[in-house]
């Protein structure tokens, strides 16, 4: 018989007497049968997960610093000096800490959003596992339901001594975290309101962003749930560091008739900035930094402190449970609150430092961002920034519903 | 040996194989499930196993959070209640994405045709230029129609001093935007399944419907339209099903208003940590897909496409 003779006839026979050869029932049967056989296992699995709380005892984690000169940083995109050395992208700070500490430093940018990052590192942490990063730089909110969770080591403070004596007054005590003991901020920054002076007037507050009739449908606010209400709770007379949640409703249905009025045009994160250049929007909440960046190519985006009170908030570096490295992190920590450190730093990225000091520092660098309040506000600025009342996994989640209900999503 | 005489002895043989013969053909079929192994492998570690993990996900207590975590309660009404709670998301994704695919089959089918048949020796480059959108990432694409439908933009202004649109009015923030980014988005997938398919179709059967005195409507409509069907089922699915679950338009060209449901369940998931509710609307976006499917093959008659 000829070789084709005997594919063909396999392949007659197939069809004659289908279950025997390879048919597609027979194949659907036996692929349904491995698939159970895979797949059991993680069904048991899948009934219920447990609890992600943990505590100092149920997870504690070796400091590996004195053999290990390494430290992993897991920061927000363009968050640190850069500069181009050979084509390539090198940070000089970071270098010179590498330099003086001989800590060789794995810095990544993998941080862009607080929900996603913490999408990534859910399980790992909830399970007591090894994230491989030993500090990560989440925003207040997310730092406190972190903390909350028992997911962050607790820092040795005789080991920051810099921190200690130059950490910004308004910043040492947030309700999340009163005696700063898991966490130190590593930039912060003002939330406020952006307008386009070329197209609109002046615009000071919540009251005229949520009601003035020339802003209708050019105004957008952040998507972020705790940036956002902040606003919302002072315009109705709550305190965003002590209120009800009768207040937190009543700034919602606030929230909500603005929406429905059909004032506010979108939700967003950062790409507000596209939209108030291109003149989509003419007013928006807005961080500082973002505003001081785009004031170098249109110096008429302003940035005003709402009337309502001002809202300031920072990124800040913690070191998680099974990150391995916490004294080669409190060396880290401790070297950026060098003011001249801390001063170059500010110069590129233009958030608020949290350094005291670093204006002075800064007046050798460049004399005009010393004097720029957006990088170096006044004291009495800063200490009536409001933060937002820490929260319970549970109300945190409540809110959440509440607010993603009103913005649509 | 003649095909009829092949076909008498396998009949002969197919009475009564000997006992070699049986072995050698269940060794035969084991290699073919051994070279189906990896295939099913690899379905079964990221399809099966998260599906079953999605589906479970969407039973668990809905009172449970992440610190106290949730328990397998075979809570069956988390799905009812997604389905009631955001109904209005689940329609609108639905409607947006027919509208969207109507649309693409609107601009898809000439397109495909000319390539088809008219193109000539530019149909390689036209291809090109329909798949050249890939080159760049699908956010950047969505981004630029953000540029392109701006307030102050070329063809707002346009379409304001041809008063198509009022004076006040805006394209960007709409409707209007998510439904053109979609199509935008989704065109190619239309385009290639249809061109796949008019490109089989023998000319000489369209000279024969002429020789037939068919007019050349009619030979379309007789002869090419259904012999494209095929490509027009498939193009139909593929941008359908995407374009039903995506969030991406619907985020940076809509308001609150315009939100999908791939919006909502990116919410539940992400920014809610309500993990119940987030796998019951995924599972339910699924079903629902598969049922229209199904639904929509069975009425076009294309069942052997699936």
């Amino acid at each position: 018989m000829s070789h084709d003779r005997l594919a063909l006839e396999a392949l007659v026979r197939a069809q004659l007497r289908s279950g025997r050869g390879l048919s597609r029932r027979g194949f659907l049967r036996g692929a349904s049968l491995a698939g159970l056989a895979v797949g059991a296992p993680s069904l048991l699995s899948a009934c219920g997960t447990p609890a992600a709380q943990q505590t100092e005892a149920s997870c504690q984690t070796e400091d590996k610093s004195a053999t290990e000169k390494t430290l992993a940083i897991s920061n927000w995109p363009l968050y640190i000096d850069e500069a181009k050395k050979n084509g390539q992208t090198v940070y000089p700070t970071l270098q010179k800490f590498e330099k003086e500490s001989g800590i060789k430093v794995d810095y990544t940018t993998d941080y862009n959003d607080n929900n996603e990052f913490f999408g990534i590192v859910r399980n790992q942490l909830a399970d007591c596992q090894p994230t491989g990063r030993d500090i990560i730089v989440p925003t207040d909110w997310m730092a406190a339901r972190m903390i909350d969770l028992g997911w962050i080591q607790e820092l040795d403070k005789s080991k920051l001594p810099n921190v200690q004596a130059n950490l910004a007054e308004s910043l040492r005590s947030p309700s999340w975290d009163p005696e700063r003991k898991h966490s130190v901020p590593w930039q912060s920054g003002l939330t406020g309101i952006a307008y386009n002076a070329d197209l609109v007037d002046e615009v000071g507050s919540f009251e005229d962003l949520l009601t003035r009739s020339d802003l209708k449908g050019k105004v957008t606010l952040l998507s972020e749930m705790h940036d956002t209400m902040v606003f919302l709770l002072l315009m109705t007379g709550a305190d965003p560091e002590d209120f009800t949640e009768d207040e937190f409703g009543t700034a919602i249905d606030r929230l909500g008739e603005a929406v429905d009025a059909g004032q506010i045009r979108a939700f967003t994160g950062n790409d507000y900035a596209q939209d108030l250049v291109k003149g989509n929007v003419v007013a928006c909440e807005a961080w500082s930094g973002d505003v001081i960046q785009l004031q170098f190519d249109n110096p008429n985006i302003k940035f005003v402190a709402p009337e309502e009170g001002l809202s300031l908030w920072s990124d800040n570096m913690m070191v998680p449970n099974q990150g391995f490295h916490k004294a080669n992190a409190e060396a880290w920590m401790d070297f950026y609150y060098q003011p001249e450190v801390a001063a170059e730093l500010a110069a590129w990225v233009n958030y608020i430092c949290p350094v005291q000091g670093a204006q002075d520092a800064m007046t050798k660098i460049d004399p005009d961002l010393a004097e720029n309040q957006l990088i170096f506000p006044t004291s009495e600025t800063l200490a009536n920034g409001y933060d937002f009342m820490a929260l319970d996994t549970k109300t945190e989640q409540k809110y959440q519903q509440m607010f993603a209900d009103v913005i649509g999503a | 040996m003649s095909v009829a005489q092949f076909g008498g002895q396998v009949a002969a043989e197919a009475g009564g194989p000997g006992a070699g013969e049986v072995e050698q053909e269940r060794r035969r079929g084991r290699v073919g499930y051994l070279l189906l192994l990896p295939g099913l492998l690899w379905l079964v570690i990221f399809f099966l196993v998260p599906t079953v993990q999605l589906v479970a996900t969407g039973l668990y207590d809905p009172n449970g959070s992440l610190d106290t975590g949730y328990a397998m309660t075979w809570s069956f009404s988390n799905y009812w209640d997604v389905l009631v709670q955001y109904q209005e998301q689940f329609l609108r994704s639905f409607g947006y994405a027919l509208i969207a695919t109507i649309a693409c089959i609107f601009l898809g089918y000439p397109l495909s045709y000319a390539i088809a048949f008219k193109a000539g020796r530019w149909k390689n480059l036209m291809l090109v230029l329909v798949i050249a959108p890939f080159f760049t990432s699908f956010l950047v694409r969505t981004l630029a129609w953000k540029s392109i439908l701006s307030d102050n933009g070329l063809i707002v202004e346009t379409l304001k001093t041809l008063q198509l649109i009022p004076e006040d009015g805006r394209l960007l923030a709409t409707p209007v935007a998510v439904v053109t980014g979609l199509t935008y988005n989704f065109l190619p997938f239309m385009v290639l399944p249809l061109y796949a398919s008019l490109e089989k179709i023998d000319p000489r059967l369209i000279e024969a419907s002429k020789d037939l005195y068919a007019s050349g409507v009619t030979s379309f409509r007789k002869v090419t339209l259904p012999l494209s069907a095929p490509g027009l089922v498939a193009g139909t699915l593929l941008t359908f099903i995407p374009a039903a679950g995506d969030y991406i338009n619907s985020e940076l060209l809509g308001t609150p208003q315009q939100r999908m449901i791939g919006n909502v369940i990116d919410n539940l998931f992400l920014v809610q940590l309500d993990y119940p509710a987030a796998a019951a609307s995924s599972v339910l976006l699924m079903v629902a897909i598969v049922c229209l499917v199904v639904f929509y093959v069975r009425r076009a008659g294309t069942e052997d496409l699936l």
